[in-house]
């Protein structure tokens, strides 16, 4: 069934979750996402789903932990300094072996701050937590891959029974655009056998336990356990995801994600429209990060802009993928049209640092 | 222990319920408790209510952190294991996923109403439908016996080498009382294991609080005075006499809240 409305990327991650038949939801108030909580808060029961409203983020994670156990798809949303919160969660559940997806809509910071957009937890999103967990992170850059990264990121938590992070931010939470909600399909999961169910013995006559920890899963040892992980994380790699806008033959390439990359191509449209030779590579997967396709273009005299909204975090892992055999310029927080919180990256300020580089 | 008296223990003295007669590996668990203990006790008597309300493993219980998270691997039912103090959330989704079997969770008391405290009374001011049990040695066992919110008055730990001083650490907290409170509570209850007689009473209240869940009453919470030995320092008989010298009329025992409706 495919239904055409008008959305804003916040509205898009609950619908989305419903497109991939979302279950449950349990979160605990914060801006800028308060409309996904909103929307599931009314949708979900009306279609025999569980929506909580926690009494924290901790609550939420660790519900969402529960809800995963259980065997259903479940989720939870947040802003920065709930993720904050959650990030222990996160690593259980990635001990755990249990799915859910995690929508982290950031804010400025660092610590609480204001509500207003940035992008200054890829860091902690991307690089893990507590005993160095990694999990998938989708980053959308429209209302549309909103709605359809969220049904992705119920697909691959499920595939790998493992955490997805969708990653968004205050601008893209707030755009209203044209949304096509439709259920996308993937390819079909194995049953969740492993989950808990409390209906006495499973059909193999065993009973589940859940839990992070390494014993009895992993024949009994932590080092197979930990090598169980390397394998998984090896196999996630093959989620890389990305677009490459303009890159060929370009003197200079620009990287951003989310509400950057729309500001970065329309970048590239004004200095293409100058004749500067000027590309966009976005990455869609965070992590895994598209080190090798930058690599492949770096050297050459080429140079690398990286556009994010904040002191600078995504640009380190640039630097590491073009090894050295390029310049890597930051765009970063402090290229905002106005120094208050409000403040954005806007393209005529790109184009300037284009035009430098040229 | 020889070969012979370790079987005649087994089979004579210490018959297990069902529930607890699960896989082989599991018979190591209950070496990992202290001398003492009487922590293996409350699974006991979890199991043994359990199969007298005709649940049997129709149930999933969810554990915690530190000794009493030990249990969660001894009974032969759906288990899961939190992070430090969150069953109650766990289990509030477990409950909602899953409304027609039983979910509980079993804590410590450091776990319940210190690191998990945010947790409990989340799940009371939802009345979610599950039942809590938290065991009170008042103090923190795995780590070496520390201050605990439930310590008393005066009593010595690793982190009160001068004994618990109430300008300091304050008062012992009293949970079944706290939960009693709730209005989405229908049960609080507070038992001891130090005698045989509230040994039965205590089965009486795990058993009645999972009475109240399967009715779908409201919140149901037990909490059971355990000895610990070991870190009180005691010989284990001393142990189960200082409860009732020092620890019972600190927390005083009985039910504190049984209602059949909440209105």
């Amino acid at each position: 069934m495919t239904k055409r409305i008008l959305a804003e990327g916040n509205e898009a991650v609950g619908w989305g979750a419903l497109s991939a038949g979302c279950k449950c939801f349990f979160g605990y108030p914060i801006t800028p996402q308060n409309e996904v909580m909103e929307l599931l808060a009314k949708e979900l029961p009306e279609r025999g789903g569980v929506f909580v409203q926690s009494q924290c983020e901790t609550g939420a994670i660790n519900m969402l932990y529960g809800a995963a156990a259980g065997g259903v798809r479940a989720m939870t949303s947040t802003a920065s300094p709930g993720w904050a919160l959650m990030q222990e969660g996160v690593s259980d559940m990635a001990a755990a072996n249990l799915p859910g997806v995690i929508v982290v809509v950031q804010r400025i910071g660092p610590g609480v701050q204001r509500v207003e957009h940035a992008q200054m937890d890829y860091n902690s999103v991307t690089k893990g937590g507590v005993g160095g967990y990694k999990t998938i992170v989708l980053a959308p850059s429209s209302v549309q891959e909103t709605h359809d990264f969220m049904q992705l990121a119920f697909h691959l938590a499920d595939k790998y029974r493992h955490p997805v992070i969708v990653l968004s931010e205050g601008i893209l939470g707030h755009i209203i655009e044209p949304l096509e909600i439709k259920t996308i399909d993937f390819e079909p999961l194995p049953e969740k056998d492993w989950a808990v169910a409390g209906h006495g013995p499973h059909r193999d006559g065993k009973f589940r336990e859940l839990g992070p920890s390494y014993h009895p899963l992993y024949d009994g040892t932590y080092l197979n356990y930990l090598n169980a992980y390397r394998e998984k994380y090896k196999a996630m790699q093959s989620e890389l995801r990305y677009e490459e806008y303009k890159t060929r033959g370009a003197k200079v390439i620009l990287v951003a994600y989310g509400y950057c990359a729309r500001v970065a191509k329309e970048a590239v449209d004004m200095a293409r429209a100058e004749g500067l030779k000027a590309g966009l590579l976005r990455p869609i997967t965070l992590w895994p990060f598209p080190s090798q396709p930058l690599r492949d273009k770096a050297g050459r005299g080429r140079k690398f802009i990286a556009v994010e909204d904040s002191l600078g975090q995504m640009v380190d892992d640039v630097k590491a993928a073009v090894e050295g055999k390029s310049e890597v310029c930051l765009a970063d927080v402090t290229f905002r049209h106005m120094p208050s919180e409000e403040g954005m990256i806007l393209p005529g300020r790109l184009l300037q640092e284009i035009r430098r580089l040229i | 222990m020889s070969e012979t008296t370790k079987n005649i223990t087994r089979e004579v003295v210490v018959e297990k319920p069902l529930l607890l007669r699960g896989e082989e590996w599991m018979d190591i668990l209950w070496d990992l408790f202290c001398p003492g203990c009487q922590i293996p006790l409350v699974g006991r008597l979890i199991a043994e209510s359990l199969e007298e309300l005709g649940v049997g493993s129709n149930a999933i219980m969810v554990g915690c952190v530190g000794c009493t998270g030990i249990l969660i691997a001894s009974l032969t039912m759906d288990r899961v294991s939190p992070a430090h103090g969150r069953g109650p959330d766990v289990a509030t989704a477990l409950k909602r996923v899953h409304p027609d079997t039983v979910v509980y969770t079993v804590q410590g008391d450091g776990d319940c109403i210190a690191i998990g405290a945010g947790p409990l009374i989340g799940a009371m001011t939802r009345a979610e439908k599950i039942t809590v049990i938290m065991v009170n040695n008042t103090n923190y066992g795995t780590t070496g016996g520390q201050l605990a919110p439930t310590t008393l008055i005066g009593q010595v730990t690793s982190t009160t080498p001068k004994g618990r001083n109430p300008d300091l650490e304050g008062y012992p907290v009293h949970t079944a009382e706290l939960a009693a409170t709730f209005k989405g509570t229908a049960y609080s209850a507070r038992g001891s294991l130090h005698t045989p007689a509230e040994y039965q009473r205590t089965k009486k209240y795990i058993r009645t609080a999972f009475q109240k869940q399967i009715e779908g009453v409201g919140f149901s919470f037990v909490e059971v005075i355990t000895a610990c030995a070991v870190n009180w320092h005691m010989t284990p008989v001393k142990a189960l006499e200082w409860i009732g010298e020092k620890v019972v009329p600190e927390f005083p025992l009985g039910e504190f809240k049984n209602v059949t409706h909440i209105k």
